[in-house]
């Protein structure tokens, strides 16, 4: 395999788009998005409610969701980490990815107006509300090893619930991937050390998550393992599943950043 | 190119187990055994070399990089750092680095990501991760086997407020990493074809691996 290396000229435009596109991302977004949604969630309409699911401190759930449904997912019992996975219905090679969420919209955090993409540049997610802004796309969810590190033996983890709620799916330990921690309020610091900031979780957080593509979705509710809690004691998390309503021309998490509209032009592509 | 650096007294270019040159933007794999050491060296300096690690006896064990930055306590990666699977077990210990920070957070390019990231005119551009399928295809794998990566010498800096963008490598030519394999382990790697961030400061080039046994 012989190459020429790129020229000066081609170096330097290239350099200039990506710094363009580093503009963009880091300047232009966060002004546009709204911030977190105010507290308490409104009340859903009895007749929009699909289902509701309590799931117990340290158990999982496994459902499908179909296009332009919602998830809330809400802390009505206290506070929680809830751990989730997503797969494609149609094609469940096509999952969750978070190192392409976090990287195409340049930030770890997020929140309302955000989206979540899948390994094929598709988006499987908007977050539509979200009040504390407090996720985790970075560390995810405990293992039985670091359960046992801080709890000692016995307790339900993260790893073990997706490994049987893909199990249960048809799928298997190869296909999980690393999973988004809802209400696992982590930051990075400036050496790259985590920092767990339970002041950015409040009493009833929620977030809303709308469906961009027909889904199989996977909870688990067990401590963050950075929760520094020395006690094991997940509180039951409610997960509401809403009826479809369509999106309205200039929906937030559809215009908010340049990346987020071309994932939407490669959903649209792949329903062609 | 770089002349050879030692990092331990009996390590020469003469007693390699495996010395293999990989070009600019191409595939790689190889199978390391239990306690021999892996140097991957940025020949030219500032290229991002995406890497795999998968059990060699159970490729459903593989490289996991939540768990390897929860345990590290940290989002980057570096000297004695362990690499930890899926099943919490480490894989390998990073015993040398002459350049200080790798990233384990931003994953792998790919033709659909470039498109959200950079525009649809760069679909069809080589990515790591079809890199990473032919290679992952040779041992009977496929998609459903790719993981989050590492990005050896790739500079991926998070800010406190979340902000995450790849910014200019910082390896010079013949920086290197090297780690001890704790298991017999599958090696893969992707050196980068990426040519619209700075990772590769837009111009791929080609590395070096090499493995000793371990009495060496
Ligand atoms: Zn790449």
């Amino acid at each position: 395999m012989t190459r020429v290396r790129r020229s000066p000229q081609d170096i330097a435009a290239n350099r200039a788009r990506y710094e363009e596109h580093q503009k963009k991302g880091l300047e232009y977004a966060p002004k546009a998005l709204p911030g977190t949604s105010p507290l308490p969630a409104p009340e859903i309409a009895p007749d929009k409610i699909i289902h509701r699911e309590v799931i117990p401190g340290g158990w999982y759930w496994s459902t499908h969701i179909n296009k332009h449904e919602v998830f809330r997912v809400s802390l009505d019992s206290g506070f929680s980490t809830l751990s989730l996975i997503a797969w494609s219905a149609a094609e469940t090679s096509e999952r969750l990815n978070l190192p392409d969420t976090m990287k195409v919209q340049w930030t770890t955090v997020l929140g309302k107006g955000r989206v979540i993409f899948s390994d094929m540049g598709r988006v499987m997610f908007s977050v539509t509300e979200d009040s504390s802004g407090a996720h985790d796309g970075v560390v995810g969810g405990s293992t039985s090893g670091s359960n046992a590190a801080r709890y000692g033996e016995g307790t339900r983890n993260t790893r073990d619930n997706l490994i049987l709620l893909a199990t249960k799916a048809g799928l298997d330990k190869r296909d999980i991937p690393p999973a988004l921690a809802l209400f696992a309020p982590v930051r990075v610091d400036r050496n790259g050390a985590f920092a767990w900031k339970p002041e950015l979780l409040h009493e009833g957080d929620y977030v809303e998550l709308r469906a961009e593509m027909d889904m199989i979705v996977g909870f688990s509710n067990c401590p963050h393992a950075l929760n520094p809690d020395t006690v094991y004691r997940p509180n039951p998390v409610t997960v509401t599943r809403i009826a479809a309503t369509e999106p309205r021309s200039g929906d937030l998490c559809r215009t908010a950043t340049a990346e987020a509209v071309r994932g939407f032009e490669n959903n649209a592509r792949a329903a062609v | 190119m770089t002349d050879f650096i030692q990092t331990a007294p009996g390590r020469t270019l003469e007693n390699v187990a495996q010395d293999h040159y990989i070009p600019a933007e191409a595939p790689f794999s190889a199978v390391i055994r239990k306690s021999q050491t892996i140097r991957i060296e940025d020949t030219y300096g500032q290229q991002a070399v995406d890497t795999l690690f998968y059990n060699a006896e159970d490729f459903s064990e593989r490289y996991s990089n939540q768990d390897t930055m929860r345990e590290q306590g940290a989002a980057y990666i570096s000297t004695g750092t362990r690499i930890i699977s899926n099943e919490g077990r480490v894989m390998l210990t990073m015993t040398a680095d002459s350049c200080g920070r790798h990233d384990t957070s931003a994953g792998a390019c790919s033709c659909e990501s470039n498109t959200v990231r950079f525009g649809h005119q760069t679909r069809y551009l080589h990515a790591c991760r079809d890199n990473f399928v032919l290679e992952v295809s040779k041992h009977g794998m496929s998609k459903r086997d790719i993981v989050p990566n590492i990005n050896f010498f790739m500079n991926v800096p998070i800010e406190p407020s979340g902000e995450m963008t790849i910014v200019d490598g910082i390896s010079g030519p013949g920086d290197y990493v090297e780690l001890k394999a704790e298991m017999d382990i599958l090696l893969v790697i992707s050196n980068c074809p990426q040519i619209n961030n700075p990772c590769n400061g837009f111009d791929p080039t080609p590395i070096r691996v090499l493995v000793w046994d371990s009495e060496i």
